[in-house]
């Protein structure tokens, strides 16, 4: 014990460097990852609702909307795999606004750490379940006979645009996170924006038969061209156009949220 | 002699509610200064601005000598922070939250193991080390977050009511924690709504009440400062409490209360009691308690503020309960 007298933080410098920086980010990553070593319920938990929605929309709805739930199951999953990752978005929102309601958020604001590491962290160690995610849905998928009609390649592409979706999604989500009262009213929030948000859209079923006036919505909705790329590079078909379309949306995402997010992170906690 | 902690006119309003108004606060190093008050006095939003989490709209602090500011950066290095607010996570071990705040701080892997399980063996968690927080009592609860404050061994430390909602046991058990931390040489800022506690613990004591410092002072400097002392009466025949009462009342020209078989009052100049204690010899009243001592805090603060500490119950369950309430 007295050998360990150099104080932690010593001396005090006035800056956290790139390094410690990144190091501490990591760490936060971690420490949002090993909770799964400890409740593994929660990887279950992160799991159970894809597959679930998987396995309801392809034998419940698959006949009636394709005709064979195999047909259905190859258009439906790069839905799915959107789907997924919006929702998955809203649990930044949900592990940052327990932090805030409970405390950890103000011990860590009270270190002399990085203030981007507890948001950074979080965020990096959700990408990483994100990715859990798609692997899960398409291994999942692949059992149920769903084939990947392009490579390897068209894969990784998918996984990568929905990754850089999700990230500026994110903001959204630390948003809400930042000014809801608790998590369970994140929950509330986001599902019902969330549930309209990606069943008007081409995500689940085409677009032919909706009405006029929700075919225009489901146009614009930025779902609708997210899950057209994925389905692209996943099955086939074009890519390019709804992917840009895709990323501009995220984009613009980003570029309203993160301000807003960032300026009331600054003023109200 | 330095100060660790030194504030002047802190001022923070929510809307119109002035949750500060005005404050200065010296704490000299090595000291614990006890900041005592009901809830909402902004006990807490003056902790939250000293340990850099909230701006003030007003004033100017440093603490550890450094502006809270300006610097407060160099202020996180050297302070710790548990409380009502700051916690620990409750998903993670108690060896991992530690672990977790000493990598934070700079620490090597092993390091930060070594001095987790330091610190675990001082507040005796050692056993609950593998476990995850939110298996932990509440007393072993605010041992870890007290654990996690000082992985950085810090100089200054705020504890926001530390012990509120514990029992006598686990109190009792924090209560020799922060001794052991003054012995170090630790600077403390605690705030309480115990008076019991800040009478135990504190060298001096602040009380706030509605974001303003009333009163200031030494423990016995602020007993003195009520003014007066407290004369209490018990007669062995239960049945004559009202004779006494009135003897009592008649002698100090006041209305004494009567409780729990005691007469109790205010006594300006001690040099009454004799009369008093004649005249009830003379009526034949017999008296199993007669003394006269110093108010108790509570009654000094009954004194201060014109109201009862509102948090101080007679019995911990009750300030238990309304204690989780407000977590």
């Amino acid at each position: 014990m007295s050998t360990m007298t150099a104080k932690a933080a010593s001396p005090p410098s006035s800056r956290v460097g790139v390094g410690a920086t990144i190091q501490q980010t990591a760490t936060l990553a971690w420490r949002s990852l090993v909770q799964i070593k400890h409740n593994p319920w929660e990887l279950l938990d992160l799991s159970i609702q894809p597959i679930m929605f998987l396995l309801l929309f392809t034998y419940v709805f698959g006949g009636a909307i394709s005709g064979s739930t195999g047909d259905y199951l190859q258009f439906a999953l790069p839905g799915l795999l959107v789907q997924n990752a919006l929702f998955y978005t809203l649990s930044t929102a949900i592990g940052l606004n327990s932090d805030i309601t409970k405390g950890v958020f103000d011990r860590l604001r009270s270190l002399p750490i990085s203030r981007t590491a507890p948001l950074a962290g979080r965020v990096i160690a959700d990408t990483f379940k994100q990715i859990w995610a798609f692997a899960l849905l398409v291994g999942f998928g692949a059992v149920l006979g769903f084939r990947v009609q392009t490579d390897l390649l068209g894969v990784l592409g998918a996984l990568a645009l929905l990754v850089v979706v999700s990230l500026a999604m994110a903001w959204m989500s630390v948003l809400i996170g930042l000014i809801a009262s608790s998590p369970e009213k994140v929950q509330m929030i986001s599902f019902s924006a969330m549930m309209p948000l990606t069943f008007t859209s081409s995500a689940l079923v085409p677009a032919d038969t909706f009405p006029a006036w929700l075919k225009t919505w489901s146009d614009l909705n930025p779902v609708t061209h997210l899950a057209d790329a994925i389905r692209g590079m996943m099955i086939g078909g074009e890519v390019a156009s709804p992917a840009l379309v895709s990323l501009l949306w995220a984009a613009g995402f980003a570029l309203v949220f993160a301000p807003i997010a960032i300026n009331v992170f600054r003023t109200r906690i | 002699m330095r100060y660790a902690i030194q504030a002047e006119g802190l001022v923070k309003h929510y809307g119109a509610t002035k949750a500060l108004d005005g404050v200065d606060l010296e704490v000299r190093q090595g000291r614990l200064l006890g900041v005592l008050g009901p809830n909402g006095a902004g006990k807490t939003t003056a902790v939250r601005i000293l340990a850099t989490l909230l701006r003030p709209d007003k004033g100017t602090a440093t603490v550890a000598g450094f502006d809270l500011f300006r610097e407060a950066h160099k202020v996180r290095s050297l302070i710790g922070l548990t409380g009502q607010y700051a916690s620990v996570d409750e998903m993670l071990t108690g060896t991992e939250n530690l672990v977790m705040i000493g990598r934070l701080l700079g620490l090597s892997r092993p390091e930060a193991k070594r001095r987790a399980a330091e610190l675990l063996d001082r507040f005796s968690l050692t056993e609950a080390g593998g476990r995850a927080a939110k298996t932990f009592s509440g007393g072993m609860r605010r041992r870890l977050d007290l654990a996690a404050s000082l992985i950085g061994r810090p100089e200054v430390l705020f504890l926001d009511e530390p012990t509120t909602g514990l029992d006598p046991r686990s109190r009792t058990e924090l209560w020799d924690v922060v001794r052991g931390l003054m012995a170090d040489g630790v600077t403390v800022l605690l705030t309480t709504q115990y008076l019991e506690e800040a009478d135990q613990l504190a060298d001096d004591i602040v009380v706030f009440d509605h974001g303003k410092v009333i009163a200031s002072g030494s423990s016995d400097q602020l007993k003195a400062r009520a003014g007066s002392q407290v004369l209490e009466v018990r007669p062995i025949d239960e049945s004559r409490l009202d004779v006494v009462s009135k003897v009592v009342g008649d002698v100090l020209d006041t209305v004494p209360e009567v409780v729990s078989g005691k007469v109790t009052a205010s006594v300006h100049d001690p040099a009454v009691v004799p009369a008093i204690v004649r005249r009830l010899d003379d009526l034949g009243v017999v008296a199993s308690e007669l003394s006269l001592r110093k108010p108790s805090l509570d009654e000094v603060f009954l004194t201060l503020t014109g109201h009862r500490a509102e948090q101080e119950a007679d019995d911990s369950d009750k300030a238990e309960a309304k204690s989780t309430a407000t977590v």
